[in-house]
């Protein structure tokens, strides 16, 4: 096996998702195979080759500098499964102070 | 009437020409759709009101003598990941089902300035992740040519829709062959354009370095009609790109002598359905008699394209996922802090794919594994573009499976993800590499089962696509 109980943890926390006890050892047969699988890249020397990141060859697109008008705020806080006085409102972030 | 059967263009001069009005044209689709979506399940949300105003007013334009554009007045499908204001847009995920986008995708909006009439929002796998609209969220979509099997994926209801004739033509998006491979599927045309010739802004991002919005229609000149439409640049799209978009109509000539069409050997893989290949060569016999060149070429790295591509994707998903989070907007499930919040909602919301691809994503984008996974298939993709850079040195298109199958059965992959991720061997490659493809119906398996061949160009070369696929059609 490649990949290691903590290893699902790991990414399970990095991915904010919590992979239950009795779907682990199914998560982690799968992300294994897949990753047995995807070995076969390491046959290939890439030591002097570049990596592409987008296919065709763009860079630096500019446009000009100008204020023009965005979603309206009513608009954007439309979607919101919580808002109060034009804000999104999230659960508590920091502990209160003592 | 069986008005639903024809094609875009055919309608449109029935509707110039008075023999027909849109609201009668919208009507008879929608008797279409009461009669056979209940088996199908192409739809998301069906969006009938609006689409019995939209025709009334082209009628309106009619009656008082005005021109009328190509598509204007034909009802179409658009892929449940493409955002209509104030409509809901899901992407097929429990994360998003009472999404209301404020804003159109830009492809939407520029098809939306022809005023077809919007009859739905067509089903997929949830964020567009999958060959078979068995992971949608919701519901899965049914093969029209055979109800035990799926329609592909990940734009099945989008092609299901236009198969079925619950649509004249549809939108889908295409990241690893989600227009193409249910395209053929179902026995219809499905183009992917270049990577940038359509904008993806309003396209919700599933792998953004190789996400593109295309059409599915009935044949190659509605095709023609709906890039007429689509394509161009776009300032919300810094992507998009400021080459000269052609009109595609002009490459609608049955012409191709002289044509160089190059064979892949390695796209005739093992395991691929004889019939499949049967029918993939003699199409390549006929492009021979009608005056092609047909040649056997080889694009080396394929055999790499699926690991590269289940690499790159996933990366670009898990970081573009990172949004649902449950604060500004999509679903929320309640949690004792923030961080508790946005785990229980992404950990209810999500559908096992998703969370799949999410996960092998950051895995691969991990410290430790970056180098060895991420960058190494960034590296490889080098490689598969220039595969294609050389073959254009000989041939003008490149002529391969769309998909080493035809459909296959509802529930026959779904418990085997590798299975299913070797299906888009012969799709994936054109992502990476950014090059346009077409998928055109070549006959069927001995089960009846539509099979598709695929036309590669060059980049930004969709008018050869459309000219080899145009001659292939009216042959």
């Amino acid at each position: 096996m490649k990949v290691t109980d903590q290893d699902i943890k790991t990414v399970a926390s990095l991915s904010r998702l919590r992979i239950r006890p009795d779907e682990s050892a199914e998560v982690t047969a799968q992300l294994d195979k897949f990753l047995t699988y995807v070995e076969n890249l390491q046959a290939i020397d890439t030591s002097h080759i570049e990596p592409t990141t987008y296919a065709l060859p763009m860079q630096n697109v500019f446009r000009a500098d100008e204020v023009k008008p965005s979603l309206e705020r009513t608009l954007a806080l439309s979607n919101a499964p919580l808002s109060e006085d034009g804000y999104f409102k999230v659960p508590r972030v920091l502990e209160e102070s003592a | 009437m069986e008005l639903y059967t024809k094609t875009a263009h055919e309608l449109h001069e029935l509707l110039q020409t008075k023999q027909i009005s849109s609201a009668e044209l919208t009507a008879d689709i929608f008797s279409r759709i009461d009669a056979v979506e209940d088996k199908i399940g192409a739809y998301i949300t069906v969006t009938r009101d609006k689409a019995v105003v939209d025709a009334k007013a082209v009628d309106e334009k009619i009656s008082r003598g005005e021109t009328i554009q190509p598509l204007e007045g034909i009802p179409c499908a658009v892929k449940d990941n493409i955002c209509t204001k104030g409509i809901k847009t899901t992407c097929a995920s429990k994360i998003l089902e009472n999404f209301v986008p404020p804003y159109d995708a830009t492809a939407y909006g520029k098809l939306a300035a022809q005023n077809p009439v919007l009859v739905g929002k067509a089903n997929l796998d949830e964020f567009a992740m999958g060959g078979s609209t068995e992971n949608s969220g919701f519901h899965v979509t049914r093969n029209p040519h055979n109800l035990d099997c799926v329609p592909g994926g990940s734009s099945g209801g989008s092609a299901a829709a236009v198969a079925a004739c619950e649509a004249v033509f549809a939108l889908g998006s295409d990241t690893g062959g989600s227009i193409r491979q249910p395209a053929s599927f179902c026995g219809v045309v499905g183009l992917k354009p270049t990577y940038g010739r359509v904008s993806r802004y309003g396209l919700v991002a599933y792998a953004s370095s190789l996400d593109q919005i295309g059409p599915i229609t009935r044949d190659v000149t509605d095709c023609a009609l709906v890039m007429n439409a689509i394509a161009g640049r776009d300032e919300m799209d810094s992507t998009s790109t400021a080459a000269d978009v052609p009109d595609f109509t002009k490459s609608l000539v049955a012409d191709v002598k002289g044509l160089r069409i190059g064979l892949p050997k390695e796209y005739f893989v093992k395991g691929i359905d004889a019939d499949v290949e049967a029918a993939v060569r003699s199409a390549a016999k006929k492009f021979e008699q009608l005056g092609a060149q047909v040649t056997e070429i080889s694009l080396p790295h394929t055999d790499y394209a699926i690991s590269t591509y289940y690499l790159i994707a996933p990366a670009e998903a898990a970081t573009n996922l990172e949004r649902y989070d449950g604060v500004s907007y999509g679903a929320r499930v309640d949690g004792a802090d923030v961080v508790e919040m946005m785990t229980n909602t992404r950990t209810e919301k999500f559908g096992a794919e998703v969370k799949r691809r999410i996960m092998i994503g950051n895995y691969a984008l991990s410290a430790g594994y970056y180098d060895a996974y991420y960058l190494k298939a960034l590296k490889v993709r080098t490689l598969i573009q220039k595969d294609f850079v050389d073959a254009f040195k000989t041939v003008d298109l490149i002529l391969a499976p769309t998909a080493p199958t035809a459909a296959f059965k509802i529930g026959e992959m779904v418990s085997d993800p590798l299975k299913m991720y070797l299906q888009d061997v012969c799709t994936v490659p054109l992502n990476l590499a950014g090059l346009p493809g077409i998928s055109i119906p070549c006959g069927v398996t001995k089960n009846k089962l539509p099979i598709g061949f695929q036309l590669i160009g060059k980049a930004l070369d969709e008018a050869t696509i459309l000219r080899a696929a145009y001659t292939y059609e009216q042959a």
